[in-house]
């Protein structure tokens, strides 16, 4: 189905953005458990996922509290979790960053992997879209993502209760990130950028601070890199 | 117990450099043309950085404090193969976690 309106790219988003509700809802509640065990209350543990919106981020901040780390290792640490949206917000660039300062400011602040990754498949899919169908499609994709991350924190918080580890609920996340980046298999060149960034992040599993997969990251984009600019002078040596 | 003042401001202060982190791009650079050698790799960001997120993940779960876990490899492997043959993304997580029950319970 192409897009045709910009509501018809909301809409899209929204849908194409559905499958991830299977990761929100645990990954969210389990925040809230979590943080209510550490002793934060209600309001605070609410309020840190609106604030902060980063689950992966929130949890490593949450952790390094409960071993009293020094308050700036704390910071550091989960900035460093979080380095990615850096990255994220340069490859959103080129796509969206043509649309008034209000819509990419509330854009940054709903940028998180589900919202990101969602968007790209869309944007390199159909190049030729507008920047309002762009934005569209991009609160599309938010809209079933994150008003469910404030409400499960919420109720995670309020219920407090333990989910069985035999849900094996720990594996959502893995899952559904590797169903969404299946599609985005198109060129040799993304093929080798994602198997040289997986090795990279094994290798370098035990650099501090999460900082491996910034390594990791960077390795596999300047394999992809590579390969594209391999791929097109061989192309060329044949046409010519 | 976490000190009160203390969690206030990592919330306050990680929400704004998480921010910070998100806007640096979209919101500084806008609409500038970026040098035709940094969008080329800008493009494998997305396939780069979440196998890279997964993959510890994967070999070496934490809810089997890191050891290897064939239920969890064989999902992954499932996910990502019924993922790329049919490009239906709702298809490969059903797929990914059927296969993780299914090996959960016969590996018991």
């Amino acid at each position: 189905m192409a897009i045709t309106t910009t509501k018809s790219a909301y809409r899209k988003g929204l849908v194409d953005a559905a499958p991830f509700i299977l990761v929100i809802i645990p990954f969210s509640s389990l925040f809230g458990i979590l943080a209510t065990e550490a002793g934060l209350s209600v309001f605070e543990t609410l309020a840190f996922s609106v604030v902060v919106i980063a689950g992966a981020a929130q949890f490593t901040a949450l952790q390094l509290m409960q071993e009293h780390a020094p308050t700036a290792i704390v910071l550091a640490s989960a900035l460093a979790v979080n380095l990615r949206m850096a990255m994220y917000s340069a490859s959103l660039t080129p796509y969206i960053g043509a649309a008034p300062l209000w819509q990419r400011a509330l854009a940054a602040y709903l940028t998180v992997d589900q919202s990101y990754v969602c968007s790209m498949a869309q944007y390199e899919k159909e190049p030729d879209m507008t920047i309002p169908q762009r934005m569209s499609y991009f609160f599309g994709c938010v809209t079933p993502i994150v008003p469910l991350w404030y409400l499960f924190t919420l109720l995670g918080a309020l219920l407090g209760a333990q989910i069985p580890e035999s849900w094996a609920l720990d594996f959502a996340l893995p899952i559904t990130f590797l169903a969404m980046i299946a599609p985005m298999f198109r060129t040799p060149a993304h093929v080798v950028a994602a198997v040289v960034a997986s090795v990279a992040a094994l290798v370098t599993a035990g650099v501090p601070y999460s900082l491996g997969l910034i390594l990791a990251g960077l390795a596999g984009m300047i394999a992809g890199a590579q390969t594209e600019v391999w791929l097109e002078s061989r192309e060329k040596g044949q046409a010519g | 117990m976490i000190d009160t003042g203390t969690l206030w401001f990592v919330i306050i202060a990680l929400g704004l450099g998480s921010f910070g982190l998100r806007f640096v791009f979209t919101g500084l650079v806008g609409d500038r043309e970026m040098p035709a050698w940094l969008l080329r790799h800008l493009r494998y960001t997305a396939v780069a950085i979440l196998p890279a997120l997964v993959a510890p993940q994967v070999l070496w779960p934490a809810a089997t404090d890191g050891t290897f876990d064939p239920a969890r490899v064989a999902a992954a492997a499932v996910t990502l193969g019924v993922g790329i043959m049919t490009k239906n993304v709702l298809g490969a997580i059903i797929a990914g976690a059927a296969t993780l029950y299914a090996m959960l319970w016969l590996l018991g």
